[in-house]
């Protein structure tokens, strides 16, 4: 759907750039059919999408459907067309119809790797969204040192994610790492963070908690600032307590900017892909494997890489997200929002 | 401040406590809240910026300082191509930014200020692009990029961050875009600016924190990037910082103190971006998610 769709508009907006030139030269269009009038009032906005649709079509458009196609195929390192010395050797995968999509959604491999993608995309959601909402809603408020607070809160998102991951794998190390030492002061044996699986979860959603909390707040805390100050002046006027206040004007206030970044932060932690790949490689075992890693294992550290596999994990991703975001709109929709 | 404030209560007699208005317990709630809670969020960094400061052999004690030294850093910088490292890393994410900036600031504002064919479609794409794991793309993308001869260029990873960041941004710079008047756009048009014209002259310098959001998001997803940027680059003197760190790890195992002090000095050209573009962050996010 997204590719036909940018096509034709690349298409529209590669004729378009001709059509606005005879333009400037002020020659009247001859012939007006419906695509030329279309032409002529558009082109000045087609030409100026024209460059992301451009690239976002081949760079994006391209592998889509190429990936598309290699999960109807057995590829794989073996028999993919590649040069070994001079020798060219051509590709030799055949086409296998559904047959990869039929094996993954029978195996448990994908079910298993989708459960728990689906527990740390939902965790990682809702404990962010409640402490951005909650440290958004102190920020607002007037409170001494409040810009030095932001400053400190926001941190997490200006230091680069493999930077990061970095030092949470140097606090979590189980020998010498500082939580460990800390904890051993205090008498309490040292914790294996990211070597026994049900820890190796609780770290890395904490990691992910950590890097995520300040987007949200930061989106938050520009929605409240744009809900009038009168709402609460009424508010206040007809004797509503803070709760009160809070949950029939902040909520209701906050729902545009929260649908949005609930939304895309639903999208980004089911794909987030750094945050797992740096800190535990998927481990231990594949204990904090998700879909996206999964995926990523498939094709890079494998042997034989296996390309269709691999291609088939990427476009169910992409079906379940597509789903997700159509069920969310239509939900939105039906409760009377202009999304 | 919040002395008077009380005072304005206790005068008025509310039993209900108005906004900006709380008693000391509370204030001592919200501060300590926001103590810990902006230790946790600083400490990890901070942490790694004093592990860099000790010598190697003491990385991994609990001590805040031992024998300060910034022999870490000038043996990173001797024994490792770090400043061309440094340099390839500024000059990608440098492109990646003003280009991004740009390309999304035009698609923003075609898609807030025109009506066309074609609208609601790339909308819905750019949402999309959001969805395709970046895990998968790498090998089609660079079988394209081979193709095209970027490979070990900077264009061909500057290209490829933009279709990473271009997306978020032109969501958000049309929402920006959605709170500027049109009578502004109107206004221009009657003094015989061409739409370009317009756009330029009137809408770009009122556009500057959704500007600066956009930057700062483009400039931090290129420069943190470590999937394509070691897919695409090969040799010591084309990598950039993230590769290039990667490499590191992988050499020199668990060194601590070396490692310390190379993500110190990656962290710094981000935080500067950071801290030129935080005053915006709040008023440019908002628009942009607000109306996205």
């Amino acid at each position: 759907m997204a590719v036909h769709t940018s096509q034709s508009v690349v298409k529209a907006a590669g004729d378009d750039v001709a059509r606005g030139r005879s333009r400037g030269t002020g020659t009247p269009p001859p012939a007006p059919g419906r695509i030329r009038r279309g032409l002529s009032t558009h082109w000045y906005a087609w030409t100026m999408v024209a460059p992301v649709v451009l690239v976002i079509s081949v760079i994006i458009g391209y592998p889509l459907l190429r990936g598309i196609y290699l999960s109807m195929t057995d590829a794989n390192e073996r028999n993919v067309a590649r040069t070994i010395g001079v020798n060219e050797l051509p590709a030799t995968y055949e086409f296998v119809g559904a047959d990869n999509y039929i094996d993954a959604l029978t195996g448990s491999q994908f079910l298993g790797t989708l459960g728990w993608t689906l527990v740390w995309t939902v965790s990682c959601v809702s404990i962010t969204f409640v402490l951005g909402m909650a440290l958004a809603n102190i920020l607002n408020r007037r409170i001494a040192g409040r810009s030095a607070y932001r400053m400190a809160l926001i941190l997490p998102w200006a230091i680069p994610g493999f930077v990061s991951v970095f030092a949470w794998r140097f606090l979590y190390n189980e020998e010498r790492g500082l939580l460990n030492t800390v904890l051993g002061g205090i008498g309490i044996d040292g914790i294996p963070w990211l070597n026994d699986p049900t820890w190796a979860k609780f770290a890395v959603i904490a990691v992910n908690v950590w890097l995520g909390v300040p987007f949200m707040m930061v989106a938050l805390l520009g929605g409240l600032q744009s809900i009038p100050s009168e709402q609460y002046e009424a508010a206040e006027m007809d004797g509503a307590t803070a709760w009160q206040r809070f949950r029939h004007i902040t909520l209701p206030g906050l729902r545009p900017v929260s649908t949005t970044v609930i939304l895309l932060s639903t999208i980004w932690t089911f794909n987030m892909f750094p945050v797992i790949f740096l800190l535990t490689r998927g481990g231990p075992g594949e204990a904090t494997q998700i879909l996206v890693t999964q995926a990523y294992k498939f094709s890079f550290e494998i042997s034989p890489r296996d390309f269709a596999q691999s291609s088939t994990w990427g476009v169910l991703i992409l079906v379940l997200l597509m789903l997700f975001a159509v069920v969310y709109r239509r939900v939105l929709r039906s409760q009377g929002d202009n999304w | 401040m919040t002395t008077t404030a009380d005072t304005r209560a206790r005068q008025a007699g509310a039993k209900v406590r108005l906004r900006g208005d709380r008693s000391p317990l509370a204030s001592v709630a919200l501060h300590l809240t926001l103590i810990v809670t902006s230790v946790i969020a600083v400490f990890p960094v901070l942490w790694v910026l004093l592990t860099s400061l000790k010598p190697a052999k003491y990385a991994t004690t609990t001590d805040f300082f031992r024998e300060t030294t910034f022999v870490n850093y000038t043996n990173l910088i001797r024994d490792t191509e770090f400043l061309t490292w440094f340099a390839n890393s500024a000059i990608i994410a440098g492109l990646s930014t003003v280009i991004g900036v740009f390309v999304a600031a035009t698609t923003g504002y075609a898609v807030s200020r025109f009506r066309f064919p074609g609208k609601r479609g790339l909308m819905w794409t750019l949402l999309i692009t959001q969805m395709f794991p970046v895990a998968v793309l790498i090998v089609p993308i660079y079988n394209i990029m081979a193709s095209l001869g970027l490979l070990n260029q900077p264009a061909g990873l500057v290209i490829t961050y933009l279709t990473i960041s271009v997306p978020f941004c032109a969501w958000m710079m049309k929402g920006f875009f959605d709170t500027i008047p049109r009578e502004i756009d109107e206004s221009g048009e009657v003094d015989g600016l061409t739409p370009f014209g317009t756009f330029w002259r009137l809408i770009l310098p009122l556009a500057k924190p959704g500007l600066a959001v956009t930057a700062f998001y483009s400039f931090i997803t290129a420069w943190g990037e470590v999937a394509y940027a070691s897919a695409f680059l090969v040799g010591d003197e084309n990598l950039t910082l993230a590769g290039g760190l990667q490499k590191f790890v992988n050499q020199y195992g668990a060194q601590w103190g070396p490692m310390t002090a190379a993500s110190v000095l990656i962290a710094i050209p981000a935080a500067l971006v950071f801290l030129f573009a935080q005053k915006h962050l709040v008023t440019g996010m908002s628009a942009g998610a607000v109306k996205g």
